[in-house]
């Protein structure tokens, strides 16, 4: 159980160390924030359509559709955003230069823009993400909540600084006032950025890295999601025991008999308990350099691969019983 | 109690690293494969065992991450190769070990291509600051141009190369070309040829094509910043042709015989199947494809105990303790299961690519003395595929 409060944001921006699990985390948060009768989107930036292969639906084009229904009525939508894609939709909405823009596209020169200036790809990225956040309709917002399936946390910083990658290439102009309007959504308790990590040394470290960068950035850190834990299957006792290879052979070789199995498996089955129990120690020394970071932190089970559909509710509703809430 | 599943697939061809690795004729050992499946672990246990084995070895890790230097047991790593301390040096090899500054990499080609007067004008644009630490392809455009600088130092008798941590494993493929033509291309001299000529001429020049992209991007950017983008092209002209041949040259380096590709992939559904995509590509590009190292592979103890069996006494028993120990092996049958069933997948779509699996630690390696155990289990896995 979380000792914080999971963060009452509106933007939920998901990072994590590469193979954590990013994508399927963001996936279960957004259904479990849709939970009880609310509307969410889930956003991804990096072309990869790993959300359409989790729920196992066509590519995503560049818009939005719902995707996924969550329990009490709730509803999911998902939007691949795509940087070419908005810069083309930014020109026409502020400049109404549809023409134009597909005349630059033709000559390349999108792709070059967004290529010779990294940080101009980002503010178009974050601007669609704040754009949906901020978005209204009939005086009520469309979305309750959106979820980001942002870059790994190696890159996260960078990714969300827009400002600082913009202010280098751009003082004045369009492009400097939407990167600050950006900026100002992000560094509000509208958002927080939730860090997806194993019980596992680099994730870990990532995780802490990315914390304390975040931080001093002034972007709000939300939770730490421990994604794939698995649950010890010994007594604590036996545990430590295992750890040290000093279980009781005997008393295993007794009772396997006792069931009608090969007593003599015994030491082998004691190896695989030792590595199980070393794990374990490991991990839960791990749990406790995450404790320290002093973020509310929820845990969420390994499930028997493949990840599909059903698991993703499942780690859904692992979300919604910690808490995990829109509002 | 049921029959197990057996584990071994005498269909699979096994991957004898030691015989790439060892092999005079090895020169250049690429590890590739999608983030957070070992590369560099790989990579750093292949470089160590070359050394021991006699060779003499650098490694290069491109992984802004600190993994390679925990794992070396290195406080630092910079832009030029150190030497590891504490390996066996009595089969007469060196290990080397070093960490990409992509930054200063670039500025040490942009020194190599032009006076050092022009040199500093590039330096302090924004342009260029943005470029050479940013641009999603610039990492490994600038790991390639470092492998290229370590095989013309000629010091070493083998490169052991980690890739980029890029969100899929073509990006250290395609990036350096796609940088070598960004850089070469129509964009860069619709923008230099103001810079050249007279405005009105180069306008004129580029047809009303430029015009529009000129006031567009104006309108959107400011004049400042199309200024600043027009010198640092204009700065780079010189340059152009250079970026591109060393391009060319590094990419035709990694197809001749004396590199290998590793492919690397742990266990998950994602990562074999960026290592499929990868494979499928080495081989439409003719590069020279070792095998798979499937790293984090599950190893049981007791195969002839099928999980189901294990699990249903568990089920039946007071002893908690022999419970508990039977749950473990159930729980491992069913992942080494798993496994066994994704790694089918990807040796029955690809029944030529040789494999070796190197087991899940139970603790995380972070010293020479794990990386030998990966070295180890790498050779091992091969050994055990030679007819008993």
């Amino acid at each position: 159980m979380p000792d914080r409060e999971w963060p009452p944001a509106r933007l939920h921006v998901v990072t994590g160390k590469g193979g954590a699990g990013k994508t399927t985390v963001a996936a279960a948060l957004a259904i479990a924030l849709a939970s009880g009768g609310h509307r969410t989107l889930l956003v991804e930036v990096e072309g990869r359509q790993g959300i359409a292969q989790l729920f196992d639906t066509p590519p995503l084009p560049y818009a939005e559709r719902r995707i996924a229904v969550a329990p009490g009525g709730g509803e999911v939508c998902a939007l691949a955003v795509d940087a070419e894609a908005a810069l083309m939709e930014y020109l026409e909405l502020f400049y109404n230069l549809a023409r134009a823009g597909r005349l630059l596209r033709r000559m390349g020169a999108i792709d070059f823009a967004t290529t010779i200036a990294p940080g101009l790809r980002d503010v178009l990225l974050t601007g669609k993400v704040k754009e949906a956040v901020t978005r209204v309709r009939d005086g009520r917002r469309v979305y309750d909540a959106v979820v980001l399936d942002a870059p790994p946390t190696g890159r996260i910083t960078r990714f969300l600084n827009v400002n600082t990658d913009v202010a280098g290439l751009a003082r004045v102009g369009p492009i400097k006032t939407q990167s600050d309007g950006v900026m100002a959504v992000l560094r509000s308790s509208q958002t927080a950025v939730h860090l997806v990590t194993l019980l596992e040394e680099m994730p870990v470290q990532e995780t802490k890295d990315a914390s304390a960068a975040l931080t001093e950035l002034g972007l709000p850190v939300g939770a730490v999601l421990v994604n794939m834990t698995r649950a010890p299957l010994l007594p604590a006792r036996e545990l430590s025991r295992a750890a040290a290879g000093r279980l009781d052979l005997d008393q295993i070789q007794a009772t396997l008999r006792e069931a009608g199995i090969d007593a003599d498996l015994a030491p082998a089955l004691a190896l695989e308990a030792g590595e199980h129990a070393t794990r374990n120690a490991l991990e839960e020394g791990y749990r406790k350099e995450l404790q320290a970071l002093a973020l509310p932190t929820y845990e969420l089970p390994l499930l028997n691969p493949p990840m599909d559909l059903g698991g993703l509710y499942e780690l859904a509703e692992v979300l919604v019983a910690a808490g995990v809430a829109h509002e | 109690m049921s029959e197990a599943p057996r584990t071994e697939r005498p269909q699979t061809r096994r991957l004898d690293l030691d015989a790439v690795a060892l092999d005079p004729r090895t020169k250049v050992i690429v590890c590739c494969g999608s983030g957070g499946v070992g590369k560099t672990t790989t990579a750093a246990a292949l470089g160590l065992r070359a050394a021991e084995g006699g060779r003499s070895v650098v490694v290069l890790t491109i992984d802004p991450a600190r993994r390679l230097a925990n794992s070396m047991g290195l406080s630092e790593l910079d832009n030029s190769p150190r030497a590891v301390d504490g390996i066996d040096e009595l089969a007469g090899g060196s290990l080397d070990a070093m960490m990409l500054d992509m930054k200063r990499t670039f500025d040490e080609v942009v020194l190599a291509h032009t006076t050092a007067e022009k040199a500093e004008q590039i330096f302090a644009n924004p342009f260029y600051q943005a470029l050479s630490s940013s641009f999603a392809g610039t990492q490994e455009y600038m790991a390639m141009e470092k492998l290229s600088q370590l095989r013309a130092r000629g010091e070493w008798d083998l490169i052991v190369v980690d890739t980029p941590p890029s969100r899929s494993a073509l990006d250290f493929l395609d990036a350096p070309q796609r940088l070598g033509r960004f850089l070469d291309g129509r964009m860069i001299r619709l923008l230099t040829a103001p810079a050249k000529a007279s405005g009105r001429i180069g306008a004129k020049m580029m047809g009303a094509g430029f015009a529009i992209f000129s006031r567009v991007l104006t309108k959107i950017i400011g004049t400042a910043v199309l200024a600043d983008i027009s010198s640092f092209v204009g700065a780079l002209e010189t340059m152009f042709g250079g970026f591109r041949e060393r391009a060319q040259a590094t990419y035709e380096l990694l197809r001749r015989p004396g590199t290998a590709f590793v492919v690397v992939a742990a266990p998950e559904p994602d990562a074999l199947r960026e290592a499929s995509y990868f494979v499928d590509r080495l081989s439409a590009e003719q590069m020279p494809l070792a095998g798979l190292v499937l790293n984090r592979r599950h190893v049981v103890q007791a195969p002839q105990l099928s999980a189901a069996a294990a699990e249903a006494a568990a089920d039946t028993m007071n002893d908690k303790l022999t419970a508990g120990v039977l749950r473990i092996h159930a729980e491992r049958m069913v992942r080494a299961e798993d496994e066994r069933r994704l790694l089918g997948r990807f040796t029955g779509a690809h029944p030529n690519v040789a494999v070796t699996e190197v087991p899940a630690m139970p603790v995380d390696v972070h010293d020479l003395d794990g990386l030998r155990a990966i070295g180890d289990a790498l050779a091992e896995t091969s050994s055990a595929a030679r007819p008993a």
